[in-house]
């Protein structure tokens, strides 16, 4: 029997993986939205930024900065769940050719309460995933996990792989 | 003066909208308003980029867009809601937006109940005979008290 990595080689080649996934699109670093990661389980965090109101009055934050942040979230709990084979078996390294990413057909935002000026969390659950189409869950929340703030489903077109 | 209320109205919009914090980081400008509907433009960024491969800009800055421009629709409708929030927004992508492109969405508020607006929109790049996207969505009412 073969004896277990090290806990370190195993935490850093994950982290490397979701480090290079997020790093590469510009418009994650433009919202700030951060990943953090326990195990293969991912969490969207979004910090509070006075650039992401849309109604300066209530404050509160803007619609489509909660579309925004719940999509991200979906396509990097997608691509994530996608490559975490090839990525446990050392195939992504720095010379692998970069990730292509699932391609949004639709996307729906239920607003259940207002965006309150603070951080902001998302989770994202892959319902279903075929070699063509996906179809994925997302919650999104701040100060209390059962207390959402917005929901949202959509489907996504694969990266087609091996053609 | 009767005639003069719209056109107050739409000033109001116009101002509401350019104040907002993120219309403004993210460059929108207001082209068009008035009567239930509303234009807004978005140049091109590579900080909005999504698929750096591509250079396209991604959905969520397009979601945005989308979003302002349907609560202006709905803002700027005769029924003369006081405030709106959106209820619901769904966003359909016909097909990556050419990088480079500005965007601009043109949203209708198409009908109004006591309490909710219904919205579709619609967003363009360069070329106007093939949309980009396409959203519709249902808002919040607040109507001023009688």
């Amino acid at each position: 029997m073969r004896r277990p990595e090290p806990v370190q080689i195993v935490k850093q080649r994950r982290d490397a993986a979701l480090q290079r996934l997020v790093a590469g699109v510009p418009y994650i670093q433009f919202l700030g939205i951060e990943i953090d990661r326990r195990g293969d389980e991912l969490t969207g965090v979004l910090p509070y930024d006075e650039k992401l109101i849309g109604n300066p009055m209530l404050p509160a934050l803007h619609g489509g900065v909660t579309a925004a942040f719940l999509e991200v979230t979906a396509i990097m709990e997608l691509t994530w769940s996608m490559t975490w084979e090839d990525m446990e078996a050392g195939k992504i390294t720095d010379d692998a050719p970069r990730v292509v990413l699932p391609k949004t057909i639709d996307f729906t935002v239920d607003y259940l309460r207002t965006g309150l000026p603070r951080d902001a969390y998302a989770r994202a659950r892959v319902t279903r995933s075929g070699r063509r189409y996906a179809s994925v869950n997302v919650e999104a929340w701040q100060d209390n996990r059962t207390r959402l703030f917005a929901q949202a489903t959509g489907h996504f077109l694969m990266p087609q792989r091996d053609v | 003066m009767a005639d003069e209320q719209p056109k107050d109205r739409t000033k109001i919009a116009r101002q509401f909208i350019e104040a907002i914090p993120h219309a403004k980081v993210l460059g929108m400008k207001l082209t068009q308003i008035g009567d239930a509907r509303a234009e807004i433009a978005m140049p091109y960024d590579a900080r909005l980029v999504g698929d750096p491969e591509t250079g396209v800009i991604h959905g969520g800055a397009v979601s945005a867009l989308m979003d302002t421009c349907s609560g202006a629709a709905v803002m700027v409708h005769p029924e003369a809601p006081i405030a709106t929030a959106t209820l619901d927004l769904r966003i359909d992508y016909m097909r990556a937006a050419n990088p480079g492109d500005q965007i601009t969405t043109r949203a209708e508020c198409y009908h109004i109940a006591r309490s909710v607006a219904f919205v579709r929109a619609t967003a363009y790049d360069n070329d106007f005979d093939r949309p980009v996207a396409t959203a519709t969505g249902a808002f919040t009412v607040e109507r001023a008290p009688v």
